[in-house]
């Protein structure tokens, strides 16, 4: 039922050949994000004096928070995957641990915006700066989520004695996609938020 | 090629399809397997997708709107549109076709990502069924979906912007598993210069795949939000742009269409050289013109846009991209030509449908600068010139392509060999009736015949009526062509590993290959284009 | 794979100082009102931020060329999306 390549024999071929369906797929993850992107700026050009005054509406402090929490939530990762090079993988369980902590505390920090949003009548339909400030980090807020769920997997596959300093790869893949998590963070923060 | 001279023929004869129980299938790894319910799923959506084209072709029988109604005229045209493009002529060569012939042109035993590919397959399949779910309350809207009606529409389009979502990402996965399959997998000796030129196109469609699909992925998402959410960017209620989505749209959806030809021109590269026992004329040419196209592919979506109320610095870019554009292809079909002269040619099924592909495909190319040129284009927008220039470019291009593909490669999928009489005479009426079903469509367009609309002004009726009878013969050609494929199913003569002397590692596997591909893989030292030399 | 570039923790707990010193300077730039250049500045800081994560926390530094192309080449693509779309709404 299953084929065996000779190819997926060879670690090293594996490795790489994962790393470039995960560069891949951050690609496509580009492009997704990227037209959202172009409507912002598409309506940013047409609607500047409104998207100025809605802007200010948003919690600076709050966005800068949540760049640390992420910004941090990516070290942890870095640090994690370093372990299990290492060979130490009840660190690395620890760092994804914190990771994912993080990642659910940039979570409740969005879940406390938009409720304050939804309390003062600013709703995804209120206009266009709100429409896309919900979509953009609404579909930005399930990446974090589904990188949460990849992360997790990760800590169960350590747990199970899967990984090691000769087979991290999971590890080292699923910390690429939550830096790019954080990329699209480090964009959406100073555009949506800090830009008058 | 060196390696094992000897075609492989250990096992029962069975080779990959040899387990048997419907557990082997939903939750095989092996690419082949992958590749045959990819095939069986689109050409049962080919045919289905033909329905509606009848049904459409019936009532264009009368200038009213006498058989089926306006508002059902719509929905036919929207469904044949749809699915014909997003659950049969997107998947149909790539993930088909594709899937189970890239490993073993490469000479590896499977893709890179066995796993994925079979959870590209269930997310094709989860797709489908949430279309087929949206039926319930049909899309009227033509396959492209526009603003603002789209938007307001009754009809279940968030559900279908889910199908088409979940579509689109089973694309993705595969063009992600084909590029790194094609960088990481191949045989020792397998330099890039010595791939055939059906993974060179399968390369450059990856990439597009990969890119452009996900813009559409977006664009249906901010629909559906617009329904949920009230979200605004198409309404111009609500300062939204409507033209905004037809950006995004094209932006996908013009790419997509070199998706569809690319493969097909990837497999008449492989049929013309084998049929007229020459090496292909210009084989560098012919694969990084396939990149060309690719990349090229992605400067001239607005041409579809024309008459939307662009900018005339848009306008103008775009037309002169569009005039690029068409420069690769051109080098095919020159070096396609080149490898035609002077060759001995014979007139096989696979050669019979690769010769109207080139044929046909000249047409639909030669009508697209009409199209692209923007002061024709406010003539020709919207008409029957469009109608036909798109048939014969991915029915007279990629759907003969396909045939060819499928004439072919069955001795190597089935282990049986295809009745070359009843193939020929399907053949024959498939290229009639295609002609005449089409051709009609040129005329009434620049007379101007609108499309998408049931009813029509009298003076238009005999080529319709012309053009639905072609439809009739065309129909009867392709149920002919199909059970020809049953019946090689059932009782075909059993098929050698390699029936047409071809030279690529595809034939060095039996017929059906074992799941593993190869015993050994090969070791390759040269291009698999010899042919007309001692080699073969 | 691991490049033995010197102590990568130590490389990691650099760049992650100065991702947090770009944030705190970014964010007090947007405090104060420099017209469109806020806009610029917002952006190069972004940019700057974008690239210590990917050459760092992704690897990029050291990858191989052929990683820097897949990493490199849809920019190109969202260029395309966004200068086509814009030469149209813009320019309407």
């Amino acid at each position: 039922m299953s084929g065996h390549t000779d190819e997926h024999a060879d670690p090293a071929v594996a490795f790489e050949a994962a790393k470039l369906g995960v560069w891949t797929f951050l690609a496509t993850e580009v492009l997704l994000f990227g037209a959202l992107f172009t409507a912002y700026t598409v309506f940013r050009m047409k609607y500047p004096e409104m998207f100025r005054v809605e802007h200010a509406k948003l919690d600076r402090v709050l966005g800068a928070a949540n760049t640390v929490v992420l910004i941090t939530s990516s070290f942890t990762v870095v640090l994690g995957v370093d372990a299990i090079k290492r060979g130490k993988a009840r660190l690395l369980e620890a760092y994804f641990g914190a990771t994912i902590l993080l990642a659910a505390v940039f979570l409740l920090v969005k879940y406390t915006e938009y409720a304050a949003k939804f309390h003062h009548g600013l709703y995804p339909s209120t206009n266009l700066f709100f429409s896309l400030y919900f979509m953009m980090t609404g579909l930005h807020g399930i990446h974090v989520l589904l990188g949460m769920g990849l992360l997790s997997y990760v800590v169960v596959l350590s747990r199970r004695g899967r990984l090691s300093a000769s087979y991290y790869t999971p590890a080292e893949m699923s910390g690429l996609y939550w830096h790019f998590v954080d990329l699209v963070w480090i964009y959406l923060f100073p555009l949506l938020y800090l830009i008058g | 090629m060196t390696g094992n001279g000897q075609p492989e023929t250990e096992g029962n004869g069975r080779g990959y399809l040899a387990e048997r129980g419907w557990r082997s299938w939903a939750f095989t790894l092996d690419h082949k397997r992958i590749g045959a319910m990819y095939l069986w799923t689109t050409i049962f959506f080919f045919l289905v997708g033909g329905v509606f084209a009848l049904l459409l072709r019936v009532e264009l029988l009368s200038p009213q709107a006498r058989y089926f109604g306006n508002h059902a005229y719509n929905v036919f045209f929207t469904l044949h549109g749809s699915m014909m493009i997003f659950l049969f002529i997107i998947p149909a060569i790539p993930s088909g076709l594709g899937n189970f012939f890239i490993p073993l042109h490469i000479g590896a035993r499977d893709v890179a990502f066995p796993r994925l590919n079979l959870a590209s397959y269930w997310v094709f399949a989860a797709g489908f069924l949430v279309i087929i779910g949206s039926l319930v309350a049909p899309m009227d809207t033509g396959w492209t979906f526009y603003t603002p009606y789209s938007a307001k529409s009754a009809a279940a389009v968030t559900t279908l912007s889910l199908g088409i979502f979940l579509i689109g990402m089973s694309s993705i996965l595969t063009g992600l598993n084909f590029i790194v399959t094609i960088h990481k997998l191949r045989a020792p000796g397998m330099t890039w210069h010595r791939l055939p030129l059906f993974i060179w196109s399968m390369y450059a469609t990856s990439i597009i795949q990969v890119i452009a699909t996900p813009v559409v992925g977006v664009t249906f998402l901010l629909l559906a939000a617009e329904r949920i959410f009230g979200v605004g960017f198409f309404d111009p209620a609500k300062g939204g742009d409507p033209v905004l989505f037809q950006h995004f749209f094209w932006f996908y959806s013009h790419p997509v269409v070199y998706v569809m030809i690319l493969p097909a021109m990837g497999i008449v590269s492989e049929v013309i050289p084998v049929f007229s026992r020459k090496p292909i004329f210009g084989y560098k040419a012919i694969a990084y013109s396939s990149m060309a196209i690719a990349l090229g592919g992605f400067l001239v979506w607005g041409h579809h846009m024309f008459t939307s109320g662009m900018s005339p610095l848009a306008n103008t870019i775009f037309s002169l991209m569009t005039f690029f554009v068409a420069v690769p292809t051109a080098v095919k079909v020159f070096n396609w030509t080149a490898t035609l002269y002077r060759g001995s040619i014979t007139f096989e099924a696979p050669m019979l449908y690769a010769l109207t592909f080139i044929f046909l495909f000249i047409v639909g190319g030669l009508t697209g600068p009409f199209l692209g040129a923007l002061a024709t284009n406010v003539q020709l927008h919207d008409t029957y010139f469009v109608v036909a220039h798109f048939h014969y470019t991915m029915m007279g291009g990629t759907v003969m392509g396909f045939f060819a593909g499928l004439h072919y490669w069955f001795p190597k999928m089935t282990g049986k060999m295809l009745n070359e009489k009843v193939a020929r005479a399907a053949w024959a009426l498939i290229f009639v009736g295609f002609n005449v079903t089409f051709f009609t469509m040129f005329i009434v367009g620049v007379r101007g015949m609108p499309r998408r609309y049931a009813e029509y002004l009298p003076k238009f009726q005999l080529e319709n009526v012309i053009s639905t009878i072609g439809s009739a013969v065309l129909a009867v050609g392709i149920l002919l062509m199909c059970w020809n494929f049953l019946q090689g199913l059932r009782k075909g003569t059993p098929a050698p590993a390699n029936p047409w002397r071809a030279l690529s590692l595809e034939w060095k596997a039996a017929s059906p290959p074992d799941t593993e591909n190869f015993h050994e893989i090969p070791v390759v030292t040269e291009w698999p284009y010899g042919y007309g030399t001692t080699k073969a | 794979m691991a490049h033995g570039t010197g102590n990568p923790r130590r490389t990691g707990i650099a760049v992650f100082v100065a991702l947090l010193l770009l944030t705190a300077v970014t964010v007090l730039v947007s405090y104060v009102d420099l017209g469109l250049w806020n806009v610029v500045v917002a952006l190069l800081i972004a940019s700057a931020k974008a690239s210590l994560v990917a050459l760092f926390f992704m690897h990029l530094k050291g990858e191989s060329r052929l990683v820097w192309g897949f990493a490199l080449f849809p920019i190109v693509f969202l260029s395309l999306i966004l200068i086509g779309t814009l030469a149209d709404t813009m320019l309407r």
